[in-house]
């Protein structure tokens, strides 16, 4: 049981890493977001699991906790990309190199 | 996420107790114990959340309470976990490799859902899913930002791409 639990926090804290250097690595906001938002999400739930595999008396409290994560962290994430359009933020693409505006609407 | 201009279900009975029930659930899980005392106040407190958020009901309207939407829900979240582990796998082969391989445009895709509910879920869905992020909704319209737009695609196949998997099992259980 504790090397299933530390597998999943391992796994976890992978997925986050991967997160941080999608971060740093992609070429514009749009894309960093969703570097951000999918690591960090599977990235925390495995993190429960593994908690919870370590602390089984917690359960219920790390269950609300990855529910609410569900729910908020891309609903979240959506909220910023949306207020980045409406700012005129451009998405970056290869093909605006040389022609801009061929991507977005 | 604007929903005016589309017609709203009305929240019936079912949906009051629905929410009930998933707010009193909220109340247990928080507490953490069977005791009797707790229980006694999560009916009260419950029954109090939601007699205050009435009002607000009317998301929770384009949910179906019968028997036949628990098969849909349970395939779709079935789709969904694997979706989102292929999305994880996916992002940390595209941040990992050195030449970054990425194909961003921003594609529109169409939806049937009805109701605001059943959009938000299909929105947070799609932005949990490979390469795909939900930008804006606008009535049957979702804006989706796409790190690999194949190039030449149109509203037809990029629904099929990204929407299809998602709606066949949620219009099952939302409008």
């Amino acid at each position: 049981m504790r090397l299933i639990a530390d597998l999943f926090l391992v796994v976890g804290a992978a997925f986050t890493l991967f997160g941080a250097i999608g971060l740093i690595r992609m070429p514009d906001v749009y894309n960093r977001i969703q570097a951000g938002t999918k690591a960090v999400t599977l990235g925390s739930l495995c993190l429960l699991i593994g908690i919870a595999l370590l602390y089984p008396a917690w359960w219920s409290k790390l269950l609300v906790i990855g529910v609410l994560i569900l729910i908020t962290n891309p609903l979240g994430s959506s909220t910023i990309a949306r207020a980045l359009l409406k700012a005129g933020v451009k998405p970056w693409s290869k093909a605006s190199v040389s022609q801009p505006g061929e991507a977005d609407r | 996420m604007t929903t005016k201009s589309i017609q709203q279900p009305e929240p019936g009975f079912v949906h009051g107790l629905f929410l009930y029930l998933l707010v009193f659930t909220l109340w247990m899980l928080l507490v953490g114990n069977l005791d009797t005392a707790e229980m006694a106040a999560g009916v009260v407190v419950a029954l109090i959340v939601t007699l205050a958020s009435r009002p607000h009901l009317s998301i929770l309207a384009g949910l179906i309470i019968s028997p036949s939407a628990l098969l849909p829900l349970l395939r779709y979240l079935g789709t969904f976990i694997v979706a989102l582990v292929q999305a994880n796998l996916d992002m940390a082969r595209r941040v990992l490799s050195p030449s970054l391989p990425l194909q961003p445009a921003v594609v529109e895709v169409e939806t049937k859902l009805k109701s605001s509910l059943g959009r938000l879920i299909l929105a947070n869905s799609i932005t949990l899913t490979p390469g795909t992020l939900t930008v804006d909704v606008q009535d049957q319209v979702l804006l989706v930002h796409w790190v690999d737009a194949p190039p030449g695609s149109d509203r037809v196949s990029t629904t099929k791409a990204i929407t299809s998997k998602f709606e066949q099992h949620l219009k099952g259980f939302v409008l």
